[in-house]
């Protein structure tokens, strides 16, 4: 732990940042978008979690590492799933109106599991 | 077993069982990025993310906050070194800085309500409110934590124990600031111009 290294990491999260701020606002867009912008980011969280959470310096059993990375598992089942369902529920559903949408979520219902 | 090596055992306990408690707020972090995720474009006809959020406001927060995390890792150093005035002066600009992201993201929430874009608007609204909000609640927390560490600095001294609570709210204030970056991502960047 030294002022160095969170110099370094400081310097560069600025940089990720403001990367991430000119790629949106000066224009980009297209099916790379959500990629730049997601790498970026983890990217960042990367730097962040050497430089201001010493996540590499753990010595013995690495506890927080392992934690992490159990968490890590947690959170893409969390959001992988919830998007994948959602998304394809609106995609079957999309061109239906209020009422049918009621009947269908009914008719699904009286199917059971 | 002598002084030190127990006080460092207790040290490395701690720290594992704030970590914990870190990650699981990771997960609640991650069901409320979903949640808004899934409900962004349910605006019930009223005003979508595209029209509401401000980039430069967002970026303004992001640098504060940012900087904020950074002093408030040269303060751990100084606690390391035994330095108490660093100590202080860290801990001071870390509170400053997070009280001014804290005011920006409450004007922000003043001024969407006021012009009648307020949680109950649509799904995605509340979604918004309840991310950024949780968040914004954590920082209060944070800033409410550090008062108590000046007032215990101030009546006790730098003791072991205090010692110990300052390394775990660094390893808080770190941690919302890596929730930050998604924020600034998910909700602004992409939320702002997708």
């Amino acid at each position: 732990m030294t002022a160095a290294r969170y110099a370094i990491g400081f310097v560069l999260s600025l940089i990720l940042s403001l990367a991430a701020y000119y790629y949106v606002v000066l224009g980009g867009s297209g099916t790379w978008f959500l990629v730049i912008l997601g790498v970026l980011a983890v990217t960042q969280m990367i730097v962040q979690l050497i430089f201001f959470l010493h996540l590499g310096d753990e010595v013995g059993p690495r506890y927080r590492l392992m934690s992490f990375a159990f968490m890590l598992i947690i959170l893409l089942v969390v959001v992988v799933g919830s998007l994948w369902v959602m998304v394809n529920m609106n995609y079957h559903m999309m061109d239906m109106t209020p009422t049918e949408k009621t009947d269908y979520m009914l008719i699904q219902y009286d199917k059971g599991f | 077993m002598s002084e030190a090596v127990k006080e460092k055992e207790l040290f490395s306990r701690t720290t594992i069982g704030f970590w914990l408690y870190l990650m699981t707020d990771c997960v609640l972090f991650a069901s409320l990025f979903v949640t808004f995720a899934v409900l962004r474009t349910a605006t019930a006809g009223g005003a979508t993310s595209q029209e509401l959020f401000e980039l430069p406001t967002a970026l303004l927060e992001t640098i504060i906050l940012l900087t904020s995390s950074y002093v408030c890792g040269l303060a751990l150093l100084a606690i390391h070194n035994k330095r108490v005035k660093q100590l202080v002066w860290g801990l001071v600009a870390t509170f400053i800085l997070g009280a001014a992201f804290l005011a920006i993201e409450l004007r922000e929430f003043a001024l969407l309500a006021s012009e009648g874009h307020d949680w109950t608007q649509s799904a995605f609204l509340s979604s918004f409110f309840t991310l950024v909000g949780t968040h914004g609640l954590h920082i209060l927390v944070g800033l409410i934590w550090l008062l108590v560490i000046f007032f215990v600095l101030r009546s006790r001294g730098l003791t072991e124990k205090l010692r110990r609570q300052i390394t775990l709210f660094g390893l808080f204030w770190h941690f919302l600031d890596l929730v930050w970056i998604f924020i600034f991502t998910t909700v602004y960047l992409i939320g702002g111009t997708q």
